[in-house]
């Protein structure tokens, strides 16, 4: 099939190697059309990245809190290593528990609204894409307000002795859970978008072949869907490993995860920009390093 | 007295490493691009170098021009329940009223949750000398003080303020962050000490350790500010907050908190945002701030909200107004404090609010509004009921304590 495609754009040699001058012009085409993103990267991501390396090796100025001269403190590494590794573990364990949740809930439904909606697919694509028109603090607030000991889930659970703490707020059950919550959509809609694009006709093949459902499903479906596993489990873990919103409302108080202590370095301590900016370069490598290895082991040939 | 930053290098940065090893001769074009890489880099990098604090005095201040005559705006930040409010608390009246008597059109943001968070924010950008889109904020004493010291906010010309420098009270006058009060008003000042709901507790809140109990566990928010919540716990154990105290008793009090929220007493430590918890239900008790609990009364039509000051003592802090350094709106902003402190309007807001008043005869004027609350301590404090109930202020903090106890604080307390 491939083949045939390259036939049909490529007219198989009819044109040989066009005239110089043109090679050159068009070439330039190419990077002058490259030239808006590049810049865009180049200043709202680059340059903000160099400003952060520089910040997280400033020293506090002694005698003003909040001021810093330039220097190469590589200590603030060492602190948000030692002194937050427990932050780090974490936040990779919550991000890590929402993401295999948020997979379990997405895959059957991305399932049911690929194969299964008929209809009702549009109705059920908007319902996933509903709670974009509301803000994601607010969203996540409501939640603080109906999981609250005197809201009714707590109150309707506790009459049927489900709860015997009394209390889901301002525990890490309610962590995970609004973090499940909040990146659900993004588990959701590649998946939905790489089974939508599998041919149903290999998957008939399956069952033409002597395969029962679920061999089917495991050798057919679940692989043709992989590009949108990987891609729904970049998108859910990367943000929700640097949340701190859903531990700010959900959470308790001692345990928190790094974007906390980032937020707290950055918003509350006089003189905590470099640790929090060391803290956020680490995060951001170590996140590196994970999702490196992740897709090395299970990556496809494209994302999505 | 302030250290010198290290800047002499003997030794040759990378990027210049290279480029000398470049001039030498014997250089391969792949490492020429890597040099041209990372010099670029090093150049990046230097570009950023932070502000230096402060040096002169204030005669090196440089104000921006006024455009108070052109541009009838001002923009105001402050903390929740602050402000008088109409019955659906869309409206404050007496803000409405300055803007119908001057034409100045005042936008209002309740967008201080506390005095840290806000002025990390802010910071940096008056540093750079960018505006913050705020003529007027209002910050706690100590806080105040760094923002003067760091020259972050206006000197105020308090000729144009007639109201404020007749009714200012006496000892407001001299504060000790800002003597002569050049560069800030104070908006209203209160108290930290114990709010409770008396109904849910089901009983008489008296001292810290009454917190303690089963049947508050997990049901009490402290305040995020360690100048309330450590005050109150180190008044508790005995210390003098306003006398020469040091790490030590700090560390007792962070220790005896942080024990507190590992056996499930304290559920959470926050801001002004404590409210909300207290109005779910989440929680029924904390350290909470005095007029805010007075509100809450109010607004939840519930009596049995309660602020008491523990026997052991309680704090008293002020806030004040002060014109961010960068605002091109000084004069509308001064126009505003001077309103406030016309008693009959300054009575308005402490009618609604139930803080301190620091406008002298707003007493008088509170008795053709209420004639309770013109006998209410929490709004009209005598010296002797300071005295008996042990009220005290947080004594002020330099810098290296400041950052230290912020840092203790945070990781012990906070969580992180």
């Amino acid at each position: 099939m491939t083949a045939l495609a390259h036939a049909a754009v490529d007219p198989g040699g009819v044109d040989p190697a066009p005239p110089a001058p043109e090679a050159a012009k068009r070439s330039w085409t190419a990077y002058l059309l490259l030239l808006p993103g590049v810049l865009w990267l180049g200043v709202f991501f680059l340059l903000p990245l160099v400003q952060l390396a520089a910040v997280s090796l400033q020293s506090r100025y002694p005698g003003f809190a909040g001021y810093y001269y330039r220097d190469l403190n590589f200590a603030n590494y060492a602190s948000a290593l030692t002194d937050y590794a427990p932050h780090f573990a974490r936040s990779f364990l919550y991000a890590g528990l929402a993401t295999l949740l948020a997979f379990a809930l997405a895959y059957p439904l991305a399932y049911a609204m690929a194969f299964k909606a008929g209809k009702w697919r549009n109705l059920m694509m908007i319902c996933v894409i509903a709670p974009f028109f509301t803000s994601f603090i607010l969203r996540t607030f409501a939640w603080s307000q109906i999981l609250a000991d005197e809201g009714w889930v707590v109150g309707g659970l506790e009459l049927l002795h489900l709860l015997p703490g009394g209390q889901i707020i301002n525990t890490p059950v309610a962590v995970v859970a609004g973090l499940t919550y909040n990146f659900l959509p993004f588990m959701v809609l590649p998946i939905y978008a790489s089974l939508e694009r599998a041919d149903p006709r290999v998957i008939e093949a399956g069952g033409d072949l002597y395969a029962n459902g679920f061999t089917t499903f495991r050798t057919v479906t679940l692989p043709m869907s992989m590009p949108g596993v990987l891609a729904g489990t970049l998108l859910t873990f990367i943000p929700a490993a640097g949340d701190f919103v859903n531990m700010e409302l959900l959470g308790p108080q001692q345990g928190k995860m790094v974007g906390n202590v980032i937020n707290d370095q950055f918003l509350a301590i006089p003189g905590g920009y470099p640790v929090a900016a060391a803290l956020s370069f680490t995060l951001m490598a170590a996140i590196l390093v994970m999702v490196f290895l992740y897709v090395r082991r299970f990556g496809t040939e494209e994302l999505v | 007295m302030t250290p010198i930053p290290r800047r002499t290098r003997r030794t040759l940065s990378p990027p210049a490493a290279a480029l000398t090893a470049a001039a030498s001769g014997g250089l391969s074009r792949r490492a020429l691009l890597g040099t041209g890489a990372a010099a670029s880099a090093g150049l990046a990098l230097s570009a950023c170098a932070p502000p230096a604090p402060p040096s002169g005095g204030p005669s090196s201040l440089k104000l921006p021009t006024d455009v108070s005559d052109t541009e009838k705006i001002l923009k105001w930040s402050n903390w929740t329940a602050y402000l008088d409010m109409n019955g659906k608390e869309t409206k404050s009246p007496t803000l409405t009223a300055f803007m119908e008597q001057t034409g100045i059109d005042v936008s209002y943001s309740e967008d201080i949750e506390d005095n840290d968070s806000y002025y990390a924010k802010v910071a940096p950008q008056l540093r750079a000398g960018q505006s913050i889109d705020r003529d007027i904020f209002t910050l706690t004493d100590w806080m105040a003080t760094r923002v003067i010291r760091d020259q972050l906010c206006q000197p105020l010309e308090l000729i144009q303020m007639p109201n404020v420098v007749g009714n200012l009270l006496q000892p407001l006058k001299d504060a000790s962050f800002d003597p002569g009060r050049a560069h800030s008003i104070t908006w209203q000042s209160g108290f930290a000490g114990i709010g409770y709901n008396r109904d849910k507790v089901g009983r008489e809140l008296k001292s810290l350790d009454d917190l303690w109990t089963d049947d508050l566990k997990g049901r009490i928010v402290v305040l995020s500010e360690f100048r309330d919540t450590a005050a109150l716990v180190m008044q508790s154990q005995g210390v003098d907050i306003e006398s020469d105290w040091g790490r030590a008793e700090f560390e007792n009090a962070v220790g005896f908190i942080e024990q507190k929220i590992d056996e499930g007493y304290i559920r959470k430590v926050k801001g002004n945002s404590y409210l909300e918890d207290l109005t779910s239900g989440n929680a029924v008790a904390g350290i909470t701030w005095s007029g805010d609990i007075f509100v809450l009364a109010y607004d939840t039509q519930d009596p049995s909200w309660t602020f008491t000051i523990p026997e052991s003592g309680g704090t008293l802090w002020s806030d004040n107004m002060m014109v961010p350094i960068t605002s091109t709106r000084r004069r509308n902003a001064q126009r505003l404090m001077d309103y406030y402190y016309d008693p009959a309007v300054a009575a308005q807001v402490a009618a609604w609010v139930n803080y301190v008043c620091p406008v002298d005869g707003a007493q008088a004027e509170m008795e053709k509004i209420d004639p309770d609350l013109a006998e209410s301590p929490w709004i009209f404090p005598t010296a002797e009921f300071i005295a008996d109930n042990n009220i005290q202020q947080f004594r002020v903090l330099n810098s290296d304590e400041d950052i230290e106890y912020s840092d203790m604080w945070s990781s012990n307390v906070m969580g992180n």
